[in-house]
């Protein structure tokens, strides 16, 4: 009886000594985007009761890898509605995954809203628009998410820029996700360069994209591709930049 | 004549038990089977990866080191749970006991024997999994190559860069390194309970509630700690579980190292000390409940 008690008074003095380690060690988690994940009742109901019980027993990656795969066998099917739903378990399960969001929201964006658009037994053409755009929204959706989870990673907002540009032809936000993107570390040399090339595409804004294409036009000879040299040449035209500071490169 | 001097603790004698326990898990069909079963995994992975078109070793990594996990804790689990009640079955426990050997070295060299099959597991398993990963970036690098052979040098060197970085991190030895700290924490908790557990099923299956609870732990620790409206026997339940769990999702990292996420060393050196800490007073623990034990 003596040794039960204790070692329970020893299991409970020492874990009233590890609390406050395990609490600093959960917070440093935190801060470093460790365990992003709440297990509350809202993710419970979003991807199951299996699902969640191996979430909790750590297996969090591998049940958003399952339900990545089954969200793939979705996609080849085209059954746009499961792969929603699958892809929002699995950036719930994986909200540090750059893939997943990524992944989600070119579903969305691309594939879901191309088939929107050709849907066959929607003859009306601007509820399949409207679907089209919901569907843009929904990828629009999914790399914000993305960027709230991963605010120091560049490829969601290069994603996200190119879906402004490619999606919705808004310059303006494009070219805010590209400088985004540039300013982070990890950053793709093109990210800079396209930021420019959206901002040159604003109406009002040629001076300041003139400024950005030249620095870089200047800054080194591997800037010098064919479509920053087109870019420069119009702007000059457009601007009515003096001969003399024209560049010499012929127009490509 | 001189008879030799009787050390209260010997490194010799512990080191022979830990030698003998290794011997007999490694001999156990359960071990080969499991370990199958991970090799298995890890190496499927490769095929599995190839679903994805774009960063290929995420669905690789996440695979072959949650195998590693679930292995490492299942092994460390089932092979301490049998050590104590087959050593009483076999009788090997009175033969042993009855010689000048310290209960507490008889415990010590039963855990070391189950955390060096564990290490030589995780090591296994290891080399694999960097097998695969180098074998699969080699071929993305191939078929990088093959695409861009057109481009300037410069973007070729980046995308094979880009290719080399989301392949292997450091970080991925330190994943690595926390999955084996928390099995031999397992294993020292089940050794534990084994001292005062009756059968190796009993064992077992107070093992899994206790793995849940403590991935639950961390859950309880900070509702309990929360100033909310709970119920006095709700906040003692939860301090209950607070205080007597340790906190296992303190222990998955790998799930966000795969993702990308970077672990400090310090962090790192923080987790492994706390899981080494764990792992000493379950040892003690077991000892506390072993040393009077009626055998």
């Amino acid at each position: 009886m003596m040794r039960i008690f204790v070692v329970l008074l020893s299991v409970a003095l020492f874990g009233a000594a590890k609390l406050p380690v395990e609490q600093t060690i959960a917070a440093a988690h935190r801060r470093l985007h460790f365990r992003a994940v709440d297990f509350d009742p809202g993710l419970r109901e979003q991807i199951g009761q299996l699902g969640f019980i191996a979430g909790l027993s750590g297996f969090r990656a591998l049940v958003a890898d399952v339900l990545f795969v089954q969200a793939h066998v979705a996609w080849e099917r085209t059954e746009w509605g499961r792969v929603l739903l699958l892809f929002r378990q699995v950036t719930t399960l994986q909200p540090r995954s750059l893939l997943f969001w990524d992944m989600a929201a070119w579903h969305m964006a691309w594939n879901a809203s191309a088939a929107a658009l050709r849907d066959s037994t929607q003859p009306r053409l601007a509820l399949r628009i409207k679907a089209q755009r919901e569907y843009f929204q929904l990828g629009k959706d999914f790399l914000e998410r993305g960027i709230r989870n991963n605010p120091d990673r560049p490829q969601l907002y290069e994603a996200l820029a190119r879906l402004y540009r490619d999606k919705y032809n808004d310059h303006q936000h494009a070219a805010e996700f590209f400088h985004k993107a540039a300013v982070l570390p990890g950053a793709p040399s093109y990210a800079k360069r396209f930021a420019a090339y959206e901002l040159s595409r604003c109406e009002g804004r040629e001076s300041e994209a003139y400024d950005q294409l030249h620095a870089l036009y200047a800054a080194s000879n591997s800037e010098r591709l064919p479509t920053l040299i087109r870019r420069l040449k119009d702007l000059e035209i457009k601007l009515d930049i003096p001969l003399n500071q024209r560049i010499l490169d012929p127009a490509p | 004549m001189n008879r030799p001097v009787h050390r209260t603790f010997s490194f010799g004698r512990i080191a022979a038990i830990t030698t003998n326990t290794f011997t007999e898990l490694s001999r156990l069909k359960t071990f080969y089977v499991l370990l199958l079963f991970a090799l298995l995994l890890i190496g499927n992975s490769f095929f599995m990866a190839q679903l994805t078109f774009q960063e290929e070793f995420q669905v690789l990594k996440d695979i072959a080191l949650g195998s590693m996990s679930i292995f490492t804790s299942l092994l460390a689990v089932v092979a301490t749970a049998r050590l104590i009640p087959q050593d009483t079955e076999d009788r090997t426990i009175y033969t042993i006991l009855a010689k000048p050997v310290a209960r507490f070295e008889y415990l010590v060299g039963k855990l070391a024997g189950v955390l060096l099959l564990l290490a030589v597991s995780v090591l296994i398993m290891s080399a694999l999994f960097f097998a695969v990963l180098k074998l699969r970036e080699y071929t993305v690098l191939s078929e990088t190559v093959r695409q861009m052979h057109a481009s300037p040098p410069d973007q070729v060197a980046e995308a094979l860069d880009a290719v080399r970085a989301s392949s292997f991190s450091v970080s991925l030895l330190s994943g690595i390194g926390i999955i084996y700290v928390k099995a031999c924490l397992l294993a020292a908790l089940t050794l534990f309970v084994s001292t005062f557990a009756t059968t190796t099923i009993f064992t077992t299956v107070v093992m899994v509630f206790v793995y849940f609870i403590g991935h639950l732990q961390a859950i309880a620790r900070e509702y309990w700690l929360q100033a909310n409206s709970a119920g006095w026997f709700t906040k003692v339940f939860l301090a209950l579980v607070a205080l007597l769990f340790p906190d296992l999702q303190l222990f998955n990292l790998v799930d966000d190292i795969v993702a990308g996420t970077a672990i400090p060393l310090a962090l790192f050196a923080k987790t492994a000390t706390l899981g080494l800490f764990y792992t000493g007073f379950y040892l003690l623990l077991a000892w506390t409940v072993f040393y009077r034990k009626e055998l």
